[in-house]
């Protein structure tokens, strides 16, 4: 037993060292994030079946979301996932003002994409999108609107437009809210962490010598990024050919 | 090893881990994992005895053939209280949660979990979870079973599905939290010295069923909230009537359930090498192959979910390929069963009421791990599938293997936990009451679940009146075992003979330190120098003292 | 109707002797399984009980004992994964020349209709030794047809068709039970199955037992006749060169080939589909204009229609 890790204020009681501690936390993080997958893993299960099943409504699904708003929330979120490794580089650097400055920066990243986000959602409400009694979709006049709007329809479009079976173009997107809607919830969870995050950092608690919190925090973060990184294909782009 | 010695030293040490504070306060704020571990003990007793309730109404409703006693509606909300309850409530959380934060940082030598605070946190997340679902019951209940089977769950039933599935929802991440500390707790805060295959075998079997439960528990997580979501917000995802397909919330929910009933079962095992070590004095025989056999059941569990949907119209090649991987986890199985018994060889048994207990989980296991094989041969489980016979089966590993296996290690380690004796021949008389009671009530469910008997069935034929009669005596008797078995344990925590600090004179960390162990488990770190079950040495304390001054190590 | 104390119970199809078979070997090695490890524990306890002055041995690392029982285990397992799986195929494959009857599951009642028309609720009569096909489908949750002394069962499901099939080898009366929980009265949705000599059952179609009250004598394929010119089928597939429609005489079992490239056996699912929604896959040379029925036409419907047009093509049952 070293005298030294004890003399460290930052080693909670039941940990022998700081570097015990330290790996501790990272692996907690990382076996918490294996769970986060397993977590999407079922939605994405169902993301799979249905759409090998109705290819025709994934298509005509993904061209009712706005590629130019998903495109910007997915820059917003690289950007946010730079001003984090950034908050965690400053934080082991000992620079706590700058840390604090890169989290402050990823929040409001974090809230732009809600923001962004919420201006989706609504679009989709006023669309009659959302799954449920209250669905409405015409294909035909959707067709003659992008027309009418001068886009050029593909072959596969027209063709997805004028067959698909409105009832499971609702599947598609109860996939949407569903995965968006738990990935948004991630959002709002990982800027809750930041705040708090922002708080201690000033607070200074933070040192070269402990920086756990900050780290995980920065893992978790990440992971939130990585997952929408997945979901923008999957959702937005794919149906598009 | 000498007695004297060790209490001797327990007296000169700090407070025990009970003593250490009697407010209310004290224990609800508490981050001592052993003050979590009496907690989730005190909470799963109260759930056991919900379930059991239910248990008593709805075998008595089928005394008779046309149901009489309870209504359609009330008997289908009692065996699914029962069901989740039971497991959701009760036997998930029971060994990993009880004895798993007791004892895995005193077996490895650690002051505590890795992280003590989001234990406590699990707790309250378990209770408010728990909280949920005995609304649901209070609100009038949840006609589902625990199965929650889409579209009947999510568009038919007029229950109260939602509090239902949120609160197993919520339970799941209690689960999760747990599962995630021992993981980290075993592989990051072992003792100096402790290598693993030094660890004890409840250890590893713990570790292997964390791993389960951090890959499983979020995908059943998901296919709850799925229900919520088509249920709640009127999303379509498994309706027919869009094209959604109600037997993919089968797959996703079995994904998770079957490598869950090896959540159940896993735990058991490792108290039963333990237990079975300890009452032979022996090593257990092929240390390495029962160490391994625990991880190959676990991965293996992951890809077998599909055998409790071969009638449900998944494809016939589907059900074939399920059917050949669930015959691979018997043999796993098998093994760490004659491991056990080849245990027994040559050692020096003795019949204390934990070794009992862990005959009745060998023989019960072994019945009902067999009747396992006739539900994964298809042409069988065709015939089989949905009667008496799987809820024979299921009760004979989850109550004969999962709650034996808790009781085995609730004896075993009683003197640890609470630093008191139970009555040896109450223990002993209880074991056997349980035993034949068990037996009475589940063996005629095999007979006429082979001949027909559907589950979940609140009238029914009355040719099988008779084998019913003897399952509702049956389960009398074994109610009486619990009860006395309660009433004891209760007497013993006032009354019981004080515990000296190894009283099965074992080996383990466990018994090197006082009984009921300290605050922070040990004084110093242990170092460990020799293997587990070194019942050919004598125990470690001894070893340290002779090398070094005694206070210098530990109680 | 055998004692529930009897080993086996009532054997009443061509596959339960075969299923009783298994059971019968997985109750022996059981039994032999639980003999073996009660003795060994019952020797050692007594051998090798606790006794002053006597030291137990230690083991040693050894794996020679495990490897060969996990390789006989494997044997043994996989003679059972074959043999279940083979009899398991033959219980699943219906014969070519079975005879269909459709089933309709809702809480909490089976409605069976007979391919000369006889309908039925919750009771199903055949013929001892002809092979039965029913095709089921349900109209609200999940439900499950099971028939203990025939060994067989299969979940009937919304928005698909199951099947299953048997060959009844003995004349009597058996249970018929749903298998899958599907709400309050789940325990009453059930009946008897009647296995008469083909002689009676005849008989018993032409009406001499009496039949459910109202109900029609028509055949499916007749009320899918008159339903088809009902809902105005007739106007796009009168098979007339040029109607809007594709002709549906011989369509059944054919391959049909869509818009989109791929293609599909028409089998009765697809049939389903096609009425209900028929934009899901559009015939190749014809145009998206079929309406979508789903709402108009009930299952019972959507049956009697297949039933229709599977007759179109002569060779129906
Ligand atoms: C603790 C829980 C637990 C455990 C451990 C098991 C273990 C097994 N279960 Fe069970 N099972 C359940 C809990 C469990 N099960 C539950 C809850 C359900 C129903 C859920 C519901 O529908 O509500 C179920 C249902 C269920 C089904 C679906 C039935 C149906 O609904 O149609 C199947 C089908 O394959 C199955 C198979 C098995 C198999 C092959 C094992 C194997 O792991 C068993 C392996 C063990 C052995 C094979 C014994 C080996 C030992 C020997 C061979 C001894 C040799 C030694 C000597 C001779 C000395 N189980
Ligand atoms: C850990 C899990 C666990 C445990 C411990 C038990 C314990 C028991 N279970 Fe249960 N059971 C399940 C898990 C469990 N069960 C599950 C998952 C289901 C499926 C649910 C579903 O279909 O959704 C199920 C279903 C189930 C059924 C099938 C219901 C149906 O399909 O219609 C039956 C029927 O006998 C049953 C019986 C019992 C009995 C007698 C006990 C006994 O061990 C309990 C003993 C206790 C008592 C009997 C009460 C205390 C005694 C007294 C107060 C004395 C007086 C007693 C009497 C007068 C009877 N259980
Ligand atoms: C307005 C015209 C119209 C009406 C009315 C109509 N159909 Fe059709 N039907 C079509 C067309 C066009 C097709 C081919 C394109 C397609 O697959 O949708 C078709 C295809 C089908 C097919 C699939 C044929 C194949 O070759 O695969 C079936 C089966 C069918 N119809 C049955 C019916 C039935 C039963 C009704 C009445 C309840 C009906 N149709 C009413 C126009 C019609
Ligand atoms: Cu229908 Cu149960
Ligand atoms: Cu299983």
């Amino acid at each position: 037993m070293s005298s030294a890790s004890q003399a460290n204020e930052h080693v909670a009681h039941h940990f022998e060292s700081a570097e015990q501690q330290r790996q501790s936390a990272q692996l907690g993080m990382w076996a918490f994030l294996v769970t986060e997958v397993m977590f999407f893993s079922g939605l994405f299960a169902a993301y799979i079946i249905y759409r090998s099943l109705y290819p025709e409504a994934w298509t005509v699904g993904s061209h009712m979301l706005s590629i130019g708003l998903g495109g910007f929330n997915t820059i917003i979120l690289l950007c946010s996932s730079l001003t984090m490794a950034l908050a965690v580089h400053a934080a082991q650097t000992d620079k706590r003002g700058a840390s604090a400055r890169w989290i402050i920066l990823t929040i409001v990243l974090g809230l732009a994409f809600l923001g962004v986000k919420m201006v989706e959602y609504s679009a989709k409400i006023e669309h009659h999108l959302v799954p449920g009694a209250h669905f409405h979709l015409d294909p035909a006049q959707e067709l003659a609107n992008l027309q009418a709007a001068g886009v050029q329809v593909g072959d596969h479009l027209r063709h997805a437009m004028e067959t698909v079976n409105t009832a499971h173009v609702q599947l598609f997107f109860s996939l949407y809210f569903a995965i968006t809607g738990l990935h948004a919830l991630h959002m709002i969870i990982g800027i809750g962490v930041m705040i708090w995050l922002l708080k201690t950092t000033i607070e200074g608690r933070y040192s070269s010598a402990y920086i756990n919190p900050v780290e995980v925090s920065g893992l978790y973060w990440h992971f939130v990024d990585i997952v929408w990184i997945f979901l923008f294909p999957l959702l937005y782009l794919v149906g598009r050919h | 090893m000498s007695e004297a010695s060790t209490n001797a030293t327990a007296t000169a040490a700090p407070k025990s881990y009970l003593d250490d504070g009697s407010t209310i306060r004290s224990w609800l704020l508490t981050i001592d994992h052993k003050r979590i571990a009496i907690l989730y003990l005190i909470s799963i007793t109260i759930f056991f005895a919900l379930g059991a309730f239910a248990a008593a109404a709805f075998r008595l409703e089928l005394l008779t053939p046309q149901g009489d006693f309870l209504s359609a509606e009330t008997y289908n909300k009692f065996f699914t209280m029962h069901g989740i309850v039971m497991i959701f409530f009760f036997l998930l959380p029971s060994i990993p949660a009880v004895m798993g934060n007791f004892l895995i940082p005193i077996m490895i030598g650690a002051k505590d979990m890795a992280f003590p605070r989001l234990n406590l946190l699990s707790w309250y997340v378990f209770m408010a979870g728990a909280g949920l679902a005995i609304s649901a019951i209070i609100a009038g209940g949840v006609d589902t079973g625990w199965t929650f089977y889409t579209p009947y769950s999510s568009m038919y039933a007029n229950s109260h599905v939602i509090l239902a599935v949120t609160g197993a929802f919520i339970a799941g991440f209690s689960s999760i939290m747990t599962g995630l500390n021992i993981i980290v707790t075993v592989q990051k805060m072992r003792a100096p010295g402790l290598t693993w295959f030094r660890l004890p075998l409840f250890v590893w079997s713990m570790y292997a069923t964390s791993l389960v439960v951090l890959l499983g528990t979020p995908v059943v997580a998901i296919s709850l909230a799925m229900i919520f979501v088509e249920r709640f917000l009127g999303f379509g995802i498994f309706d027919p009537a869009l094209g959604g397909d109600p037997v993919l919330f089968q797959h996703i929910f079995w994904f998770y359930s079957h490598p869950a009933v090896y959540i159940m079962i896993l735990p058991s095992m490792g108290v039963i090498s333990e237990v079975i070590a300890c009452f032979s004095r022996r090593r257990v025989y092929g240390y390495t192959f029962v160490a391994f056999s625990s991880l190959a059941i676990a991965v293996i569990g992951f890809f077998v979910w599909g055998h409790h949907m071969f009638v449900s119209g998944q494809s016939a090649y589907a059900g074939v390929i399920f059917s050949f991987l669930t015959f691979f986890v018997a043999i796993p199985t098998a093994i760490k069963i004659i491991n056990w018994i080849m245990t027994m060889h040559k050692g020096s048994i003795s019949f204390d009421a934990p070794m009992l207990y862990a005959f009745g989980f060998l023989g019960l296991f072994l019945v009902g791990g067999l009747t396992g094989l006739f539900l994964s041969t298809m042409a069988t489980d065709v015939h089989l599938h949905d009667t008496y016979f799987v809820v024979s089966h299921f009760h004979y590993v989850m109550v004969g293997g999962g709650v034996m296996g808790f009781f085995a290690a609730l004896h075993y380690w009683w003197p640890k936990m609470m630093g008191r004796m139970y009555p040896e021949g109450w223990a002993k008389f209880a074991a056997i009451v349980i035993f034949i009671g068990f037996n009475l009530t589940f063996l005629p469910q095999f007979q006429m679940g082979y001949h027909g008997m559907p589950r979940r069935y609140h009238a029914y034929a009355p040719e099988f009146q008779i084998m019913h009669v003897m399952s509702t005596a049956g389960a009398s008797v074994m109610g009486a075992g619990y009860l006395t078995m309660f009433s004891y344990l209760i007497w013993s925590l006032f009354k019981g003979k004080k515990a000296s600090a190894n009283p099965w004179d074992s080996r383990g960390l466990e018994w090197e330190t006082a009984c009921p162990p300290p605050t922070h488990n040990f004084l110093e770190t242990p170092v460990v120098t020799q293997d587990a079950y070194s019942f050919d040495l004598p125990s470690v304390t001894c070893v340290l003292e002779k090398k070094d001054k005694p206070e210098e190590h530990r109680v | 109707m055998k004692s529930v104390f009897s080993l086996l119970p009532e054997q009443a199809s061509t596959v339960a002797g075969q299923v009783d078979a298994i059971y019968l070997f997985l109750v022996a090695v059981s039994i032999f399984c639980m003999i073996f490890a009660g003795l060994l524990v019952l020797v050692f306890s007594i051998r090798y009980r606790r006794r002053a002055g006597v030291e137990s041995e230690q083991p040693h690392e050894d794996s020679r004992l495990e490897i060969f029982a996990g390789v006989c285990m494997l044997v043994l397992l996989m003679t059972l994964f074959g043999w279940g799986a083979k009899v398991y195929f033959h219980s699943v494959r219906p014969p070519a020349d079975a005879m269909e009857i459709m089933v309709t599951g809702k809480q909490w009642m089976w409605k069976l209709q007979h391919p000369q028309g006889k309908r039925e609720i919750n009771e199903l009569h055949v013929p001892v030794g002809r092979p039965i096909q029913l095709t089921m489908t349900s109209e609200d949750v999940i439900h499950s047809f099971f028939i203990p002394a025939f060994r067989i069962k299969q979940d009937v499901l919304p928005g698909r068709y199951t099947r299953l099939w048997f060959e009844a080898t003995k004349v009597g009366k058996y249970h018929l039970f749903c298998a899958e929980y599907c709400g309050t009265e789940h325990s009453m949705m059930g009946g008897w199955v009647t296995v008469m000599t083909p002689a009676d059952y005849e008989r018993w179609l032409g009406g001499e037992v009496a039949p459910i009250a109202g109900a029609p004598q028509e055949t499916p394929a007749q009320l899918g006749e008159k339903l088809f010119a009902q809902l105005g089928c007739t106007a796009c597939h009168s098979g007339a060169p040029g109607s809007l429609g594709p002709d549906l005489a011989g369509l059944p079992g054919s391959t049909v080939k869509f818009t989109d490239g791929t293609q599909a056996v028409a089998d009765d699912d697809y049939l389903r589909e096609s009425i209900l929604d028929a934009q899901t896959h559009i015939v190749e040379g014809y145009l998206p204009v079929m309406p979508v029925f789903r709402g108009t036409v009930n299952e019972d419907q959507v049956i009697q229609l297949i039933a229709y047009i599977k007759s179109l093509s002569g060779g129906a049952h």
